[in-house]
This record gives structure tokens, sequence and C-alpha cells, in this order.
């Protein structure tokens, strides 16, 4: 096994797993709320690209921006007209809910585009990449897939710590109640946060349809990655959920180099060492 | 000329536990009352269902003449009511200046903005950009009422602001709100355990016991004896 190109490998699918895994610390982040049907979204979000280019002829990178208009905007209107009606009080509903619908989710893509697997086509740059020298080389998409991971860690950093929506997001995940007497309308701010959760979701979507072939019921294993890559990071700084992702591409990685059977299972690994090590994740912000 | 805010009938529950019997007061503009009475006497419930933390009758509260009583806190806030809660509760994840900023959050016009806010409070100013939860009891304290005052409010209502601080900084805490009333003609009610400063800070007072108003009149022509019995409920 080349552990340098094992790494750089790992690295770049946790590029995938951090863009997973922020769309959840959003809505995690400011609702307390855990959206089980994370990972069926991402899927959902792939079938839907597919649909947009077959139907358009664009290039799947192109189809981005839209895909993130069209899942925004239905992420808003779920929180609006559904996950809000589950949020304060009891922690059951809003993951009965949500579990609800990744089986609904499934259950229609099942129906609707079979359990064939799939996979969105980039053309030549699928296999394009770039030689390092010494027999290494750097996939083109895998390396797209961690820079936009990166650009979405500094945007939503930037729109939490430095605008006035992101600080009303903290105010009110802090206190709900004393942030309403501020004047903030938490109804309209969740649909928000949904809102830039779905866009990220929508990214991801499409990545993961670029680089795994998918199926209907491939969410469960995603919202799972996504969860681990948030813990592993801890909570409370979206750099700290893209380290999550990197280690745990990283981990998958090294697994799979060692036997094919073990990849998941070191990701696993990793996520329960550092739960027993460090339950508040490797980059929490002290309390 | 009818008063800023009017309270009549307001009551309030606690699942089946009735903490509010019928509330009628009122406080006029630029009007300093204070709320006394025994722990559990209602006084905070009263405060928070003036702000719409619980919802009430629409009429129950009427805030320069429009009905209050159901609208949420958002609503309630963007007229122009601020409330420093029990306990100060600022925004542990966000900075002092921050804290601050969300007061202002409604975008209401009027003489309070940051620095104003830190020339009432010099010690804040320097201690901008630290957490709010890192400062002391008193400089916490300063923030909450600086947080409320930064919404411009027309009526500011303050729930135990001297508990658990040191005396001298009571004093420049109490000191701080009379310049914000004297100046700026905003209403206030406090809620204050201390009679003798409840008496000393208000124009009138209410004396609240078991959730209704057991003695009300101005602070001056309030005996020791009469609040005293007020407050034990005989």
């Amino acid at each position: 096994m080349n552990w340098l190109d094992t790494v750089i490998q790992g690295t770049l699918l946790g590029g995938l797993y951090a863009l997973f895994a922020m769309g959840l610390a959003v809505i995690y982040g400011v609702m307390k709320q855990i959206n089980i049907a994370h990972g069926d979204f991402i899927v959902l979000g792939a079938y839907v690209a597919l649909g947009i280019v077959a139907a358009t002829g664009l290039h799947p990178f192109l189809v981005i921006p839209l895909a993130m208009i069209v899942f925004g905007l239905f992420g808003y209107a779920l929180q609006r007209s559904v996950l809000n009606r589950t949020i304060g009080g009891d922690i059951l509903p809003p993951l009965v809910v949500t579990y609800g619908l990744s089986i609904v989710i499934e259950n229609v893509l099942q129906q609707t585009q079979s359990a064939d697997p799939k996979s969105i086509k980039l053309g030549g740059l699928d296999t394009a990449s770039i030689p390092l020298g010494g027999g290494l080389a750097i996939g083109v998409f895998p390396l797209v897939m961690l820079g936009t991971a990166i650009v979405v860690a500094i945007v939503l950093e930037i729109v939490f710590n430095r605008t006035r929506l992101g600080m009303a997001f903290r105010a009110v995940s802090d206190d709900r109640e004393i942030a309403s007497l501020m004047g903030v309308r938490d109804n309209r701010l969740f649909g928000y946060a949904t809102a830039i959760s779905f866009a990220v979701i929508a990214i991801a979507g499409v990545f993961m349809g670029i680089k795994f072939t998918f199926t209907p019921t491939l969410g469960p294993n995603f919202l799972l990655y996504a969860f681990e890559a948030v813990v592993i990071g801890g909570m409370g700084s979206f750099w700290g959920t893209l380290a999550g992702g990197v280690i745990l591409g990283i981990a998958q990685t090294i697994g799979f180099a060692l036997n094919p059977g073990w990849g998941i299972l070191a990701g696993h690994l990793v996520f329960l060492a550092v739960l027993l090590v460090r339950p508040t994740g490797i980059f929490a912000r002290a309390a | 000329m009818s008063a800023l805010l009017e309270t009549s009938a307001l009551v309030a529950y606690y699942g089946d536990f009735q903490a509010l019997f019928g509330i009628d007061a009122f406080v006029d503009e630029g009007e300093r009352v204070a709320l006394i009475g025994a722990n559990g006497a209602g006084k905070s419930t009263f405060l928070t269902s003036i702000a719409g933390l619980r919802p009430s009758e629409a009429q129950s509260v009427r805030f320069a003449g429009v009905p209050i009583g159901a609208k949420p806190a958002a609503e309630v806030a963007a007229l122009g009511i601020a409330l420093v809660p029990e306990g100060r509760r600022l925004f542990p994840s966000l900075t002092v200046e921050e804290n601050l900023l969300m007061g202002a959050f409604n975008r209401r016009k009027g003489p309070w903005s940051l620095e104003r806010v830190y020339e009432l409070f010099p010690a804040l100013a320097e201690k901008k950009g630290a957490p709010a939860t890192s400062l002391s009891g008193g400089q916490q304290q300063m923030v909450a009422i600086g947080r409320a005052l930064m919404a411009n409010p027309r009526l500011l209502m303050c729930d135990e602001i001297s508990l658990g601080l040191a005396p001298a900084v009571v004093k420049e805490v109490y000191a701080a709100l009379a310049v914000v009333c004297s100046d700026h003609g905003v209403s206030v009610i406090v809620v204050e355990q201390d009679i003798e400063l409840a008496r000393a800070m208000s124009d009138r007072a209410y004396c609240f016991t078991h959730g209704s108003v057991s003695l009300s009149g101005k602070s001056a022509e309030l005996t020791r004896e009469a609040i005293s019995a007020a407050y034990f409920g005989v």
C-alpha cells in the first residue's frame, strides 16, 4: 500500500463526506433537530440532477446552481409547512417525521426510478487527473469536490459569524424564547436554515451521483457518514465538520486499502474511537 | 389621555395552575412603576405575559391603545416593549457586542445605539469582543439592560436586575436606569425585591400577592406597614 497516495485519495473523498455533513450540521446547529431523511434527500438530489441533465443536456456542474435553488426553496417550504410543527418540547417528533419522509422518498424512488444503479456521467472529466510525479496522481473531479467543500465551509463560516442572519441563527440556537423577545421570527429563521441546508444537500447530491453509482436505498448510509463526520469534527464550527469529513474519508480509504471489506468498518471504528476519547468531537469549540 | 400600557383582567396559567388572577394595572408614558411582592406572587409571569411569551386574551393587554395580548413576542417587541429577563439570559455563543446588536434586531429608530450603550456602561466597551457569559455578574446585567435599550423601547421592563449583585453595582445599575427614564421619557416597570429601593426609584408601585394586586398607589405615599401587610397577604 502506498500510504501517501491513500491519504491523498482519502482526503479528496473526505470532501464529499464533508458536503454530506455540513447540511446536517446547519440544521442541528440552529434547530437542534436531526434530519433522518438527510441521506435520502442527497440521493433524491442525485436523481433530480440526473433528470435535469437528461432533459436539458446541460453539463452536471451547470446543473448544480439550478439544483441548489430548487432544493433551497423546497427546504424552506418543508420547514415552514411540516418540520416547524415538530419543533419545541419533545425530541421525538422531528425524528419520527423525518424518518417517515425517509421511507416515503426511498419508496417513491424505487417505484419511479427502479432499483437499477444509476450514475451521472461527466464526459472526459470523470477520469482526468493531474500527475504529481512519483507515480502519484490526483483526479480532477475529486479535487473539484474537495475544493467545493472548502468553499462551502468558508461561506457557511462567513454567514454564521459575520452576518446579521448568522447572529440570529446562533441566538435562536442559544435561547429561542429570548431571541423572540428581540423580534426574531423564529419560524421564518428556521425556514432559512433548512433552505441553506438543502442547498448544500443539492451540491452533495450532484457530486455523489457523479462519484458513486447510486440506488434509491443508499440514503441511510450517507446519513450515517454525515453524522459521523459531524461528531468526529465536533459542533460549533464548519471547519470542524470539514475536518471530520476528511478524517472519515481517510479512515475509510485506508481501511479499503488494507482489505476491501474493511473500508466502511474503519470509518465506524474511528468514529467510535472519537466518541470514546473525545465525545464533544476533535475540533469542538470550548463551551 | 389613556395609559401607554394597560392590562385588564389579565390571567395566566401554567398548565392547571393559575398564576395570575385578573390583573388590572397601567403604566403612563414616562412613568416608573415598581412591582413588589414575595417569590411566586406572579410578578415575572406578569412581565412575560405582557412581552408575549405567554398567550393571553387580545384585549387583556393594550399598548398605546392597540390590543396586544394575543400577539407573539416578536410582534410585541416590534411595537417597542423590551424585557430584561430574570437571570439575564444572555446568548452564551454571542460576544458582548453581538448580544447588544441582537437587541437592535428590530431596527427600531431611536436614541440608542452601540455608542450610546458603551457611553452608559463604559466597562462593556472594553469587553465587547468577549463571550457575554465570561463577564462578571454586574457587567452581564449591564449587557442585558443594554440589549433591551438597543431595541429603543417605549416601555422597558426589568425583572430582578439587582439579584445577586453587589450593593455598589446595584447602585450603579439603578443610576443608569434613572438616566434612561429621565433623559428619554422611556416608561419603566421594575420588579425589585428590595422594597426601599423599589420605592425610591419609582413613581408608583403595585404589590402582588398570590397572583393578584393587593396594594397599589404612589410610591411616596405607601407606608412600610401597608407594604409589609400586603406583602405577606394578610
